[in-house]
């Protein structure tokens, strides 16, 4: 029976590396990546998908192995009587740490391209000078929708002017160009995450979160709230279209010239989300 | 043997003397650990049924949005004809993990195990405070029952997930109110338990049973009673500031001007961060409270089958003990997304990937273990070693999350069920079995049937890979947690026979433990008698009569030796209990005179 067992363990990576290699013939897989630094999030994945996936079939071939090799039917040596080795202990104590170590060195850069070099900051990366780069729209999740505020057409830029555009879950965005999204919550706890940017950051009550990205790519895609927020939160669904400039500009002042007809924002905003 | 004199701590002979037995104090009120654990294992084993059929729910939901639930669906929600509402759903994810981390893993690992094992280990009589002991018990039922009453009150149970996150869990909902109740209680059990357990095991010890000498389950349970003293009235502080919240108003999680659901704005001054910062200072830790005891005695297990002494004792404790103390420490890689100061994310990054090292340790050390033995595939070496194999699986997807850039990605899909589900449920679950499967014959002096136990496990072994492995993949695709219909999303379209399959898998899981429940209900009454020691292993429970009558041994033992040493060249048969005295030496030698050689170098 020894040899049935270690074989089922011998099962685990067989299958495990299996699943693995199938996936992305199914379109199993990280989704399209249409963003300028999702590549690097996508080979950092890789990276430590190929590592862990070598430790993973050498350390469960290595148990197979010993499981088939010392069943005690038709093994009828003496047990090796050790307590251990103290050169294997700290061979197997640096070397993993090493590759910890290098791991986390290899990501900070990637992490602060993402979260902590907010271009905000404008071209001199010091805050409050005029060079600071204003956000492209200000995003405020609440129970159940995304709520989308671009800056008035003659406003150069500036929100919080009586210009205001707003809009509901229909997120678009030029394409190719660096967009700075200022995240609020209305209510609870939500989610901005978009699979294709790579992007994903929490909606919080009380903050003002800064997300930036750059678009590469023109097409229609998933907004996600990734964050639980209510029975609703499986439905807090909004759309990302990227597009030309040209085009942006166009839907934006269509959705100006919607909006000045109406002459009432809240009113606006209930037909665009009464879907 | 029987000589006291050396008897250093004096209660040797200080047995409480015998109850007169009625029903009520042997059984009920007992203040004996054994009974106090054998209740603790089947409270947490009736949990562990219904939180498994309440997974099933969601696994139901996911696989195939808003469809009646065939036969149960009319009884259940009749209200919407048969299907889950979405509402439901959220109960139903809250719930399952609620009841699987609270009322399951915890208790039956500290509660249960804990309980049973620990004096039986170091050769003590009962616990150090035997009433306390009783009352970390009985404090668990008002947990039941207010977790049991939230099903049935005005707007169902907890359904904001079962971290609680405010201000989605400070909405107005009975359940949350009950449910933070109950989380206290199950805090104040734990906290018992945990003073309890380190007194015994410092005070307790039978003579000769130095630290060093003790079993790598004992050391578990202490660190992990180490764990629960510095971490839980964090959380319990925390609960009653979501308590007071709800209740009076104080605002501790809500911002300025803050308000949902047409409330009144509430008063603020509040971060909901603060709550994420408190809960995870004790939920992350807890994620190895839910770990370590099954690694000590998966430790033993394996090395008692494969027959030759553990590898790496002393690196297997300070592993354990390093484990313990990066655990306070990396709460924030839980936080990567959520606002938190990026800069912060970044330190909790590099101490997180360090907490990866002590784990490895112990995975190459169990591989030691078995390298060279005489393996034996008993039911409780299969779990154990399938133990070790899951392990792996959840140790490596950990890495992942731990790169924060990954995270971005991955957090809150299903890659993070899937690493929880490999290191909870394949890794401590599978621990939890092959331990039952090991220490029956002691806690009921009759063995389980060993033909249907590897059936069991052959089936759960094989169900849970398709059930969990598949999360990873899900994961990839960026296939989000916590959503009643997640092929709203076009992205996620596709995924729906996956998941199919996911749940064919799952249902098949959760039958298979009826051959468990069977076999284990069973063998209480027909199982084949057990001896004192029906695997030959080491340890001091195993010196003790099978099941051990009150205070446990029916002579002091002393402690000569490690409990590892299997295959000793010293002696004629492959095990060497720690009782047994060395040969050629006088048997009245004090083992504090002449100490034996250490287990470990």
């Amino acid at each position: 029976m020894g040899r049935f067992w270690s074989l089922l363990f011998l099962l685990v990576p067989v299958l495990g590396v299996a699943s693995f290699a199938v996936a992305p013939f199914y379109n199993h897989w990280l989704p399209h990546d249409i963003s300028q630094h999702g590549h690097v999030i996508d080979h950092l994945f890789y990276f430590i998908l190929w590592l862990t996936g070598a430790v993973f079939v050498a350390t469960e071939v290595v148990l197979f192995w010993f499981l088939w090799r010392y069943d005690s039917k038709g093994h009828m040596n003496p047990v090796k009587y050790t307590h251990g080795s103290h050169s294997l202990e700290i061979i197997w104590t640096i070397v993993p740490m090493a590759v910890l170590l290098f791991i986390a060195i290899y990501q900070m850069n990637a992490w602060a391209a993402s979260k902590i070099d907010n271009p905000a900051a404008g071209p001199d990366g010091v805050f409050g000078t005029a060079d600071d780069m204003r956000p492209m729209l200000e995003v405020t999740a609440r129970q159940f929708e995304w709520r989308l505020r671009y800056p008035g057409l003659k406003a150069e830029g500036v929100l919080g002017t009586p210009k205001d555009i707003f809009v509901v879950n229909d997120l678009h965005l030029p394409v190719n160009e660096e967009i700075l999204i200022d995240l609020k919550s209305a209510d609870v706890l939500h989610s901005f995450f978009l699979p294709n940017v790579r992007v994903k950051q929490d909606a919080v009550p009380g903050m003002k979160i800064p997300v930036w990205f750059r678009a590469t790519e023109i097409g229609q895609f998933d907004l996600v709230c990734a964050e639980l927020c209510g029975w609703g939160h499986y439905k807090m669904k909004g759309r990302l279209t990227v597009e030309s400039r040209a085009d942006f500009d166009k839907w934006l002042e269509e959705k100006n010239r919607q909006q000045e007809t109406t002459h009432d924002p809240q009113l606006a905003e209930k037909k665009d989300s009464s879907e | 043997m029987t000589s006291l004199t050396v008897d250093t701590h004096g209660h040797a002979d200080a047995h409480p003397p015998a109850h007169h037995a009625s029903f009520l104090s042997t059984y009920v009120f007992s203040k004996d650990h054994k009974v106090i654990g054998i209740q603790f294992l089947f409270s947490t084993l009736i949990w562990f049924l219904i939180g498994g059929l309440l997974a099933l729910g969601i696994r139901w939901q996911v696989a195939w949005p808003w469809s009646d639930m065939p036969v149960i669906g009319k009884m259940l929600f009749s209200g919407e004809g048969g299907q889950i509402s979405p509402e439901f759903y959220t109960v139903l994810f809250t719930m399952h993990a609620t009841i699987m981390i609270f009322f399951v893993i915890i208790p039956i690992l500290a509660g249960a195990f804990g309980n049973f094992l620990i004096p039986l280990m170091i050769g003590a009589d009962d616990m150090a405070f035997p009433t306390l002991n009783m009352l970390s018990y009985w404090f668990m039922w008002p947990a039941f029952i207010a977790m049991s009453a939230s099903f049935f009150v005005e707007g169902g149970a907890a359904k904001g997930g079962w971290t609680s996150y405010p201000p989605l869990a400070l909405t107005d909902w009975d359940g949350q109110t009950l449910w933070l109740i109950g989380l206290t209680f199950v805090g104040v059990s734990s906290m018992m338990g945990s003073v309890n357990y380190l007194t015994t095991i410092i005070q307790m010890r039978a003579p000769g049973m130095t630290m060093f000498r003790l079993p790598m389950t004992i050391w578990a349970m202490f660190i992990t009673a180490v764990l629960q003293a510095f971490a839980l009235p964090v959380l319990t502080a925390a609960g009653f500031m979501q308590l007071t919240d709800r209740l009076l108003g104080t605002g501790f999680f809500i911002p300025d001007g803050w308000t949902a659901n047409n409330s009144p704005m509430a008063s603020g001054g509040g971060q909901p961060l603060l709550w994420q910062h408190l809960f995870w200072f004790y939920s992350h830790p807890a994620v190895y409270i839910m770990i370590l005891p099954a690694m000590g005695m998966v430790s033993d297990i394996i090395s008692c089958f494969a027959r030759k002494p553990l590898f790496g004792y002393k690196p297997m404790v300070y592993s354990i003990a390093g484990i313990a103390g990066l655990g306070f420490i990396v709460w924030g890689h839980h936080m990567f997304v959520s606002g938190m100061n990026p800069w912060l994310g970044m330190t909790f990054m590099v101490s997180t990937m360090m907490i990866a090292l002590p784990s490895a340790i112990k995975v190459f050390n169990w591989l030691g273990t078995v390298w060279g033995g005489n393996i034996r595939f008993t039911t409780a070496m299969l779990f154990a070693l399938s133990f070790v194999s899951m392990f792996i699986i959840g140790g490596l997807s950990g890495i992942f999350m731990a790169a924060t850039p990954v995270d971005i990605f991955i957090h809150d899909t299903y890659f993070i069920v899937a690493h929880f589900h490999y290191v909870l449920f394949a890794g401590t679950a599978m621990g939890v079995f092959g331990a039952i499967y090991f220490w029956y014959p002691k806690m009921f002096g009759r063995m389980m049937n060993d033909r249907w136990g590897r059936l069991h496990f052959l089936l759960t072994f094989i169900f849970l890979n398709g059930t969990f492995f598949t999360m990873h993949i899900l994961g990839v695709v960026g296939f989000p947690r916590r959503l009643a219909d997640p092929y709203h999303y076009e992205t996620f379209r596709h995924l729906q026979p996956l998941n199919a399959f996911m749940t064919w898998c799952a249902i098949g899981m959760v039958a298979s433990q009826v051959i468990f429940a069977a076999n284990f209900l069973l063998s209480i009454f027909f199982g084949e008698r057990a001896g004192r020691n029906p695997w030959h292993a080491n340890g001091l429970e195993w010196f003790a009569p099978s099941p051990p009558g009150h205070g446990n041994f029916d002579m002091q033992p002393i402690v000569y030796r490690g409990p590892y040493e299997y295959g000793s060249p010293e002696v004629d048969t492959d095990y060497y209990p720690q009782t047994q005295p060395p040969p050629e030496k006088h048997p009245t030698d004090a083992p504090a005179k002449s100490p034996e050689p250490a287990v470990a170098h």
